[in-house]
């Protein structure tokens, strides 16, 4: 079966998210579709699958038109999607999630769970996905609910299977086995169109390569493209993709971690026993796959958290149980993960944003009230050294984009006198651009002899910026290796292998 | 103990320790410390049905020290089921039981105490509660908050009366009072699905709506013509053959009006449906996850305004309750509030049908056990005694009923595109 898209047309108000789009894929063919966050790839596949009706344009199957106006209607077209955020109920079975919408009956009107679990053990067999029908969707790890994605798309004999971001949630050894199941389905003859941003799985995968830029195809490439060529057909001018990182020796210890435990408000220790030391010019990552401790821990650096035990000293001094602005004051800056819920006020102005951690201190604050001159020129200042491209320094910030959005984030906490930065998925959901961008800032702070930790989800981001590594797995780090240490072997430490090549530093 | 164990596990553990403590206490208190040597006399007996003794006199130093005792025993029936990996609820509940029976045989020492009458009146009381968290339970699984129970409780007993009244006929009080239940939850699905207004706002203005409604037309319609508008019909109630002979569960389970045996019918029909059929599977995932139900083709708000209706249809049966199933005529807002302890007892319930239901008749005994107490004559102010019931409900709610998780998707509409 093969689909085609012609002229897919969807504006937003005056933003063009697809603007005239063409794209074929044919059976037994994975067509990657490449572009930069916000370029318009999701929008794309929401139409194919019923969830955004398009301006214009036609969805042809086969060479015949179809109207797909809801998911439904694709379902029954035989598309199939995996979306990005998984389409699971999290309290139900497997085989609930499996069968619901498509539910077959007893002669008694009470649900036939039995065909499903025969459907899914038959799929789990030929695809060597270990899949318990039973199992409760919210206790399976991500890779395996998103098998459950993969299966439900299958069971109802999808012919084109559209995978949404598939890799973002996964560790690398889930990525490899992902693409095997790829691989496997474009020899059984399915055509899969594969969404994403990473360069490296495009190569190692797909058949043809479409490159989507602001809502336009801007060209199409084979999988012998070399990276770099890839990158600046996303981003539309030349890229360069490894960030100079000069060798630097770094000095005495600023940032120690001793038996750090951080509980949840269960009581349950999601960061248990945690050591690690961070020294001045150097930069930590902390690695693993998202849920494994690590937003906790960047969070209690700033006492974000309510139940952390042991200690945790800046240059001696004891941070633990500091308010959080005491905390700030030491000398942290601190990139949340979310910059839209915990790094920026949305309805504030940039030039607010820009002093929400010194408002009350000269020379912003004059006695009761906020000085707005000095607040204006602060922000001036700080737009030109950061080069943040903004219309007016008044406005909301939430009118910015991401990329902008965070280099306010990072011109405020740069503003201090910092000892240590920590940043906390500093380039999730940004641009390549921005990302060259918080990459040179981050060196910067590390050159200029501050402690940054990395807290990165990344592998590309961990190798490219770390020059030490603690990875962490269930609350733990597992091994704090050198930079020099491979892909594969952090691999297999972040799914929770200590590997004897993986020397502990 | 090294062994680690979950927090659900904590808590039970922690549950059965609560038990034994309170055992102990009552022991102690009742059976020793604060004895009494009068007897206390349980009465069991209602109406016909077969028994072999109709009361039992005890010293109520001894009942207590039986009962206790026996609450203990149970205690440590339950630490064997929990060492055992079982569940608790059922030995957790007859200790409960036991030692609520140990206060009643201390607090109403020298007195008689009509033990069938009170689990009857609990019943009573508890039937509007479980119709009401019934109609909670149909909207908040499926996604939408019905703060609206109280308004659907109140419309529905009204019209029941008048209806009946005018026709001469409670059948067609009944029939009305489901209509009245879902023209509000008619109202309340437009605003909350339609136009994704505020849920809760939503349910208090309708609430507030229907009080002043119905109060105005109690006092230009149904007071200067009660004769012919409010003369208070009733159902009488209906004995079934044997089962009502059973001693002591016959004459309360069995010796109802319609309305009761409507609820056992309706009770019994959603706990089977939600989590066994079509419907409930669907009803449940637009409750969690509407997104995901949306892609696998089902209509999310369509099946969401489809069980707000049959929402308001349960309630209007629960209102009738009120007035043709009870005391007849209408009286000004009558519910007081039973929709809100209704959506409590949900929520107390952990959002599952015979969870709710227990929780309404916990809530109904607490309530006639407070009145019963005060109407014998016991010597602790009354006050005091009503407190006690809550007392326990909060130690059984921190020991044993644990965290109740609400519908990830309740109180939030569903618009495509917009979610994620």
């Amino acid at each position: 079966m093969s689909l085609e898209l012609r002229a897919i047309t969807k504006r937003f108000g005056a933003l063009i998210a697809n603007d005239a789009i063409d794209l074929k894929v044919e059976a037994g063919q994975i067509h990657a579709i490449l572009g930069e966050n916000g370029a318009g790839k999701s929008t794309l596949m929401n139409i194919v699958y019923g969830l955004v009706a398009p301006d214009s344009g036609e969805i042809l199957v086969d060479g015949k038109p179809i109207k797909v106006t809801q998911p439904s209607d694709a379902l029954d077209a035989g598309i199939g999607m995996v979306h990005q955020h998984f389409m699971l109920i999290p309290v139900f079975t497997v085989a609930e999630n499996i069968i619901l919408g498509h539910e077959k009956l007893k002669s008694n009107r009470v649900l036939n769970l039995e065909q499903a679990r025969i459907d899914i053990k038959r799929i789990s067999e030929e695809f060597g996905f270990e899949v318990d029908p039973d199992a409760l969707v919210e206790e399976l790890p991500v890779g395996v609910q998103q098998r459950v994605e993969i299966i439900k798309a299958l069971i109802y004999d999808a012919k084109v299977l559209i995978l949404d971001e598939p890799t973002a949630v996964l560790t690398p050894q889930e990525t490899d086995e992902l693409l095997k199941v790829m691989r496997k389905l474009r020899e059984k003859g399915t055509a899969i169109i594969f969404i994403t941003h990473k360069l490296r799985e495009v190569k190692a995968v797909a058949d043809e390569i479409s490159i989507i830029r602001r809502g336009k195809v801007v060209g199409t490439a084979l999988p012998t493209a070399s990276q770099e060529e890839l990158a600046s057909l996303m981003v539309g001018r030349p890229v360069d993709l490894t960030a100079n990182k000069s060798s630097k020796s770094a000095g005495e210890p600023i940032l120690v971690g001793r038996d750090l435990t951080i509980r949840d408000a269960l009581g349950r220790a999601v960061v248990n026993k945690a050591n690690f030391e961070v020294r001045a010019g150097e930069v930590l990552a902390i690695a693993g796959v998202q849920g494994n401790g690590q937003s906790e821990l960047a969070r209690a650096i700033i006492n974000l958290e309510d139940h952390v035990e042991g200690s945790l000293s800046l240059s001696g001094k004891e941070l633990v149980g500091l308010s959080i602005h005491d905390s700030l004051h030491e000398g942290i800056a601190f990139i949340p993960e979310s910059r839209e819920l915990d790094g920026l006020v949305g309805s504030f102005s940039i030039a607010e944003n820009l002093i929400l951690d010194l408002h009350d201190s000269a020379p912003f604050s004059k006695g009761i009230s906020i000085s707005a001159t000095e607040v204006l020129a602060n922000a001036e200042k700080r737009v030109k050294e950061f080069d943040i491209r903004l219309q007016s320094i008044q406005d909301p910030v939430s009118s910015l984009s991401g990329g902008n959005k965070q280099k306010v984030v990072l011109a405020r906490e740069l503003s201090r006198p910092v000892k240590v930065l920590v940043a906390s998925q500093p380039t999730r959901g940004l641009d390549v651009g921005s990302i060259e961008f918080v990459h040179e800032r981050i060196l910067a702070e590390r050159d200029a002899g501050r402690a940054v930790v990395l807290i990165s989800t990344e592998l590309d981001e961990v190798m490219a910026l770390a020059d030490r590594i603690a990875v962490m797995y269930r609350g733990e780090i597992l091994a704090t290796v050198d930079s020099t240490v491979t892909r594969e072997e952090l691999g297999l430490l972040m799914a929770g292998v200590s590997s004897k090549k993986a020397s502990v530093a | 103990m090294s062994q680690i164990r979950s927090i659900a596990e904590r808590r039970r553990l922690r549950g059965i320790y609560v038990l034994i403590a309170l055992s102990l206490f009552e022991l102690l208190m009742f059976g020793f410390l604060k004895a009494s040597s009068e007897k206390t006399t349980f009465g069991f007996v209602l109406g016909k049905e077969w028994v072999w003794f109709h009361e039992w006199a005890v010293k109520s130093s001894q009942g207590a020290q039986i009962f206790t005792l026996i609450s203990l025993a149970l205690c440590g029936w339950a630490y064997l089921r929990f060492r055992n990996g079982k569940t608790i609820a059922l030995a957790a509940g007859l200790v409960s039981g036991f030692l609520i029976l140990a206060f009643i045989d201390w607090a109403a020492a020298g007195k008689f105490i009509p033990l069938t009458g009170m689990l009857q009146g609990a019943l009573l009381l508890a039937a509007p509660l479980i119709f009401g968290s019934m109609s909670g339970l149909l909207c908040e699984r499926s996604g939408v908050i019905n703060i609206a129970i109280e308004g659907q409780l109140l419309s529905a007993a009204f019209t029941a009366a008048v209806v009946a009244s005018l026709c001469n006929n409670v059948v067609w009080g009944l029939i009305a009072a489901p209509i009245a239940g879902a023209l509000i939850s008619l109202i309340l699905a437009t605003f909350a699905i339609k136009f994704g207004v505020d849920q809760v706002i939503l349910g208090f203005v309708i609430n507030v709506f229907v009080i002043g409604l119905t109060d105005f037309l109690y006092k230009k319609l149904l007071i200067p013509y009660g004769a012919t508008w409010n003369y208070g019909l009733t159902f009488s109630a209906i004995k079934i053959p044997l089962l009502s002979k059973i001693p002591i569960i016959g004459p309360i389970l069995f010796s109802q009006s319609i309305i009761v045996y409507l609820m056992y019918l309706i009770v019994g029909l959603i706990n089977f449906a939600l989590f066994k059929t079509r419907w409930g599977l669907r009803t449940r995932a637009i409750g969690e996850h509407p997104t995901a139900a949306d892609t696998v083709g089902i209509d999310v708000n369509r099946l969401r305004f489809r069980n707000v209706l049959l929402a308001g249809l349960v309630a209007g049966i629960g209102g009738a309750y009120f007035t043709i199933g009870s005391v007849g005529s209408f009286g000004k807002e009558m519910t007081s509030g039973a929709g809100f302890i209704a959506l409590a007892a949900l929520i107390f319930g952990k959002y599952r049908p015979m969870g709710a239901v227990a929780a309404a008749l916990l809530f109904g005994f607490s309530d006639n056990l407070g009145s019963t107490l005060s109407i014998i004559g016991v010597s602790i102010p009354s006050e005091f005694m009503l407190m006690v019931p809550y007392i326990a409900t909060i130690i059984a709610v921190t020991g044993l009923v644990g965290r109740v998780r609400a519908p990830a998707a309740d109180g939030v509409p569903y618009t495509r595109g917009e979610s994620h």
